[in-house]
């Protein structure tokens, strides 16, 4: 008899998921679905509010990457308020900006990296689940663990300085920012209290990639083929094709690295990308216009940004870079479980940035907003840690928003999730009669690699909840496991 | 001298002189009275009630009744200081007061009061009044929601022949205070930034502003309300 698994709730990730694997009556996985009750009033409440307050209101969507929703929604208002659509802002607005958003990558992909998945490479995917979080890694590795701590505590301090507050501050506003970086502030990024400095961080950062890349080369097989499909890429870069996490132009290669979305203007991503719509779950399936919804499915975030970015403009990440581009021959990298290796790359270039910003005088600069002829309607896209994130807005004369649409980096990455749950299923589950509890993690590991913030409301950290049912072609509940 | 009389707050004794209120007399010697609907300079009304003490055992409001020689009065006992509190809970639930996306967050009197007065959550349940936005004047955003109809507007804010922008519309539960709209279409900015600064939460939004203050910098951040008073 064919049947389907549901895994719910899915652990450390940010939110709550349930899986659905569907077994033909050979027990061969047919089908994989990653249910995602997602929370999308966001774009209702800021209707009829004034359009200042976006920046401020949208970030609550989410306690983890906030202040990416606080700078998409100010860039999309930076071009409502007429101060252009990216590069129109003052070197104090947008050093201060980009050190805030620098700071927030760095603490976004740490905690990812220590706190939710280092247990999967210390103790293995079939650990016991007692050992699987941040408390059994400081038991086998203090280093690593005080380490990840305090890199995440760094990055909260470089947005508590530039936003106001660790979390949900109100640093950018329209046009710019509220403040600039005070030289007590500098001084206590740059050269705090050990290990509290910007030097400390790259190294760290370095020490953490080499931990990475040490498990890679004794589990090369695994990492390499869990979860592995091709896929086309989308993100944001430089207009030189430099990795540009704040602000760029949109481009897509495919799975041979061709351009297929060619360095837009992301004001016009209508033009490029429709999301459609299944009926079994909230979230939609972006996918290029172009290509249809067959073709144009892409992944966004770590992995897909140096797949598609040309290179990267810090010395000790570029390096990286060179080598991670060799390990696949400069073609696009498909291996979900190399989100970890490109994320750690990412969280190496943000150190790098955040110290060479620090060290930049403009940071003190008293020039802070600018303005011009207002307009009605601004997009604002910036890469989230996760991935690409869209914000767009349309207001009234009265100042009014009366349209919000936002395209988050998880809906971005839906399709990839399901292939890699699927793939997955495919490894483990074929022919399995129940669900056990290494198959449970195993979906999860391939789902966290994407490091989904699934609720992007809800969360409680580490402890996030896994929900699988196992069903047969006729739709039945074969078995079912909850945990969480 | 006949016009000195003396009071004694919480047992501190007072020399004020007569013709002051107790809150003046209160402020002037160092000891803070929480206030909402007072605005210094304009007659008090004493509709909020939130600067309520007891006198010689009977409940008054401090901002309208004047010192006498000899009143014994209580300020900052447990009873009282759980009477304002329950004043300031009924305001939160009676409008949508949202802090964390009012650009008043910080500056504003209701959240600083609730912070000094230790309110976590009211005791009352929320009513979700459905209230508007007005947008229309060029200046300014009347936000409904956020409404504790002090009145303060309404007595400090007028042009040069004195006449109002702000009034009272409705009645009952429907009462509200509105920006006229005439005079809503010409107000100068100075005086829109007045209103903006005279109410004591957001409900009058000077367009444009947005959060230009940096959490830090605005006026409750570093010490709660009240502490510019005690000395
Ligand atoms: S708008 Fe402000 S000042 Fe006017 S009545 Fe309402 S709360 Fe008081
Ligand atoms: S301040 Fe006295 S009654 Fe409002």
């Amino acid at each position: 008899m064919s049947k389907k698994i549901t895994i719910e709730p899915v652990t450390r990730v940010e939110g709550h998921g349930k899986v659905t694997i569907k077994l033909d009556d050979l027990g061969r996985v047919t089908e994989s679905r990653l249910h995602i009750v997602e929370f999308r009033g966001f774009e209702r409440f800021v209707q009829g509010r004034p359009y200042w307050e976006a920046p401020v209101l949208v970030q609550r969507l989410c306690g983890i990457c906030p202040v990416s929703h606080h700078l998409a929604a100010a860039k999309a208002l930076d071009v409502i308020v007429g101060a252009g659509t990216g590069e129109g802002l003052t070197v104090t607005g947008e050093k201060v900006r980009r050190l805030m958003h620098y700071g927030q990558f760095f603490q976004s992909h740490v905690l990812h990296f220590f706190h939710l998945s280092s247990p999967d490479f210390l103790f293995g995917i079939d650990a016991a689940p007692e050992l699987r979080n941040i408390i059994a890694v400081a038991q086998e590795n203090k280093d690593l663990a005080y380490q990840g701590i305090m890199m995440r505590k760094y990055g909260q301090e470089v947005i508590a300085a530039t936003a106001g507050k660790k979390v949900h501050g109100t640093g950018a506003i329209p046009g710019g920012v509220n403040k600039n970086l005070t030289l007590a502030e500098r001084d206590n990024l740059l050269k705090g209290p050990d290990p509290m400095s910007a030097d400390k961080m790259v190294e760290w950062s370095l020490g953490a990639l080499d931990f990475f890349k040490h498990y890679h080369k004794n589990n090369q097989q695994m990492v390499d083929n869990y979860a592995s499909f091709p896929s086309n890429h989308l993100s944001l870069v430089r207009k030189d094709g430099a990795l540009d996490i704040y602000h760029g132009v949109l481009r897509a290669v495919d799975n041979e690295g061709r351009r297929i979305l060619n360095d837009v203007d992301y004001q016009d991503y209508n033009n490029y990308i429709e999301e459609e719509v299944r009926n079994w779950t909230y979230m939609k399936f972006p996918y290029l216009k172009e290509y249809g919804r067959e073709k144009g499915w892409y992944r966004v975030g770590p992995l897909a940004r140096l797949n598609v970015c040309d290179f990267i403009p810090t010395p000790l990440a570029q390096k990286e870079f060179e080598e991670f581009k060799a390990y696949t021959k400069g073609k696009p990298n498909g291996m979900s479980l190399h989100y970890h290796w490109a994320r750690l790359i990412e969280v190496l270039h943000s150190a790098e940035v955040m110290r060479d910003l620090l060290n930049d005088p403009d940071l003190q600069g008293n020039d802070l907003v600018v303005k011009g002829a207002r307009q009605g309607e601004g997009v604002g896209v910036i890469e989230a840690p996760r991935g690409t994130l869209f914000h767009h807005y349309k207001v009234d004369d009265n100042d009014l928003i009366t349209m919000a649409n936002l395209i988050v980096s998880t809906t971005n990455n839906n399709e990839p999730m399901n292939r890699a749950v699927n793939a997955t299923a495919k490894a483990f589950m074929n022919g399995k009669q129940e669900i056990t509890e290494p198959m449970m993690n195993a979906v999860e590991v391939a789902i966290r690699a994407y490091d989904p913030c699934l609720s992007c409301a809800t969360h409680a950290l580490g402890q996030m909840p896994l929900e699988v049912t196992l069903m047969n072609e006729q739709d039945e509940i074969i078995d079912q496991k909850i945990k969480g | 001298m006949a016009d000195t009389i003396k009071i004694k707050i919480d047992g501190k004794e007072i020399i004020t002189s007569k013709g002051k209120t107790i809150l003046e007399a209160a402020t002037d010697n160092g000891v803070f009275i929480p206030t909402l609907c007072h605005f210094p300079g304009v007659p008090p009304k004493g509709s909020c009630r939130v600067c309520t003490v007891k006198v010689n055992n009977r409940f008054m409001t401090s901002c309208s009744t004047p010192a006498a020689d000899g009143m014994n009065i209580s300020n900052n006992h447990e009873e009282i200081v759980d009477y304002r509190k329950s004043i300031v809970e009924l305001l939160f639930v009676s409008g949508n007061h949202f802090c964390p996306a009012c650009e008043k967050s910080g500056n504003c009197e209701l959240q600083a009061l609730a912070y000094r007065l230790g309110m976590l959550v009211p005791r009352f349940p929320f009513s979700f009044p459905k209230k508007a936005v007005d947008a229309s004047s060029p200046k300014i955003i009347k936000e409904q929601n956020r409404c504790i109809l002090c009145k303060r507007c309404i007595k400090t804010i007028k042009d040069k022949e004195g006449k109002r922008y702000f009034a009272f519309s409705h009645r009952g539960n429907q009462l509200e205070v509105i920006l006229d709209k005439q005079m809503g279409n010409t107000i100068s900015d100075k005086l829109a930034k007045q209103a903006m600064e005279n109410c004591p939460v957001g409900s009058i939004i000077y367009k444009g502003k947005g959060f230009s203050d940096p959490i830090g910098k605005r006026k409750y951040d570093k010490k709660p309300i009240g502490s510019h008073i005690e000395k």
